[in-house]
């Protein structure tokens, strides 16, 4: 109860406010007209169109994130080589505020879906490569000589000690990228976009529709939410092995 | 460094070994015999490089001259249990086996260091004594020729210590495995060693070497250089665990 005592006030001074007229509603729509913008939503098909819209441009970069980051990750956390000649300039990359890419991207790809796939890849890409390369080389030592006293060949050693002992600092690295990739979802959208949860925003923007504008923000919260809290299970699932997991 | 069969009657053969980390020359020109069913004790101040003796012998560390020789399968359990955190017990214990005979065995060696009740238990649901325990049953499960055991016992408390050092007493009794036991702790060496070997000075060498049941404390404590025996002795090695 005490973890829904503050939500449960905002909602109250928020419904006050509107009610009372204390706040206009073109300043801020009430909770009954956010509540019916997205019924008639839900009703007219749009809030599928732009809840699948956007989930379908999250899903396509995060996973396009996730193999190249695997890809590099993999490449420079196992090579001293590939580490020196990658990791300097992936850091310096990583340096640029993802955001700043914004423009290059729009001249590079147009305005079309490729490039906000794109910028949600570029955003969600970092944390995962970075969890992924300090994963591995913090790869405990002493493991890694128990496997070699039993004469582990090469594949064994990677497949049965340095992948599942990666796996915790890779998902935590992958439920980071993923919230990344919400974040810049909704700059793409922003941008340029006909469909989409950020098209519902500056939608509702152009026409001072406040109720809009919420409507499109208490969905990103329960998307962002909603893809953390699987993330979480996922880790749960898959590395509840480790110290700071229950037991 | 060569590596071929330490021959019909030696579980261990080293000759001449020299190992430097640096311009630290840890030892050089070191000779150990192991024979086959033998339990040696080395003995030795922390730092002496009596571990490394044991890491060249594994494999772990690449001597810089001499040679070293085993009989067959090597098991080793380090200081710490160094399970892998993401397996349960009896997955830890079968990590090392490669055939259906080695992966049927693993019930039995774990109930034989008593772990039978813990098998489908996280490392991070273990006590330390249980952790060793299953370390040390994951070096068994591959019936190894030679035991090495590097300070298995250090981590532990008092208590937990004099438990698991019964247990291994009764393990090393019912396999037929060699085994090199490396400690700081003369009442180890008394309890598991056939033969007690001290290592010291720098570069180590052999400074003392008996049959455990012809060796007596006070020139084992003598060697390490704690003074000749009785109380005194005692509380020096006590400090210094």
């Amino acid at each position: 109860m005490a973890r829904l005592a503050v939500p449960l006030a905002l909602f109250a001074a928020w419904w006050a406010a509107t009610a009372s007229g204390i706040v206009k509603s073109y300043q801020l729509a009430s909770p009954h007209d956010v509540l019916r913008e997205l019924l008639d939503l839900a009703r007219s098909g749009l809030l599928w169109r732009d809840l699948g819209a956007s989930t379908e441009r999250v899903a396509a970069g995060f996973a396009i994130a996730l193999a190249v980051a695997l890809i590099l990750g993999a490449l420079v956390g196992g090579s001293r080589a590939a580490e020196r000649a990658l990791d300097p300039t992936l850091q310096a990359i990583r340096a640029v505020p993802s955001l700043a890419w914004v423009p290059l991207i729009l001249l590079w790809l147009g305005i079309g879906e490729t490039a906000k796939i794109a910028l949600v890849a570029i955003g969600a890409f970092f944390p995962i490569y970075v969890a992924l390369v300090s994963g591995i080389r913090g790869v405990d030592r002493k493991l890694v000589e128990v496997a070699r006293i039993f004469g582990l060949s090469r594949f064994a050693l990677v497949a049965r000690v340095l992948v599942p002992a990666t796996l915790p600092q890779l998902l935590v690295g992958a439920r980071i990228g993923l919230t990344q990739a919400w974040l810049f979802l909704v700059a793409a959208e922003l941008l340029a976009a006909t469909n989409g949860l950020g098209f519902l925003l500056t939608d509702g923007q152009q026409t001072s529709r406040t109720d809009e504008i919420l409507v499109a923000i208490v969905l990103f919260a329960l998307c962002g939410k909603l893809s953390e809290s699987a993330m979480r299970l996922l880790e749960r699932r898959l590395v509840g092995w480790t110290d700071t997991a229950p037991a | 460094m060569d590596r071929h069969g330490a021959g019909v009657t030696r579980a261990a053969r080293i000759r001449g070994l020299r190992k430097a980390y640096g311009t630290h020359l840890v030892f050089d020109g070191l000779d150990l015999d192991v024979a086959r069913g033998e339990r040696v004790a080395i003995l030795g101040a922390s730092g002496c490089g009596k571990s490394t003796v044991l890491r060249c012998i594994a494999g772990l560390e690449r001597a810089d001259a001499g040679t070293v020789s085993t009989a067959g399968e090597i098991g080793l359990v380090f200081q710490e249990p160094r399970l892998f955190p993401w397996l349960d017990v009896e997955r830890n214990v079968a990590f090392p086996a490669r055939t259906g005979a080695e992966r049927a065995r693993v019930a039995s060696v774990l109930a034989l260091v008593g772990l039978a009740h813990a098998a489908k238990r996280l490392p991070k649901q273990l006590s330390g004594g249980m952790a060793q325990r299953a370390a040390l049953a994951r070096a068994l499960v591959r019936e190894p020729e030679l035991l090495l055991l590097d300070e298995p016992f250090a981590a532990l408390d008092a208590l937990r210590r004099i438990e698991l050092r019964a247990a291994v007493r009764e393990i090393l009794a019912l396999t037929r495995a060699s085994a090199i036991l490396v400690t700081h702790d003369v009442e180890d060496a008394f309890a598991l060693a056939d033969r007690i070997v001290v290592l010291g000075g720098s570069p180590a060498e052999v400074v003392y070497a008996a049959r455990a049941d012809g060796a007596n404390r006070s020139d084992v404590l003598r060697a390490l250089g704690v003074g000749g025996g009785g109380a005194h002795a005692r509380e020096a090695r006590g400090a210094s665990a």
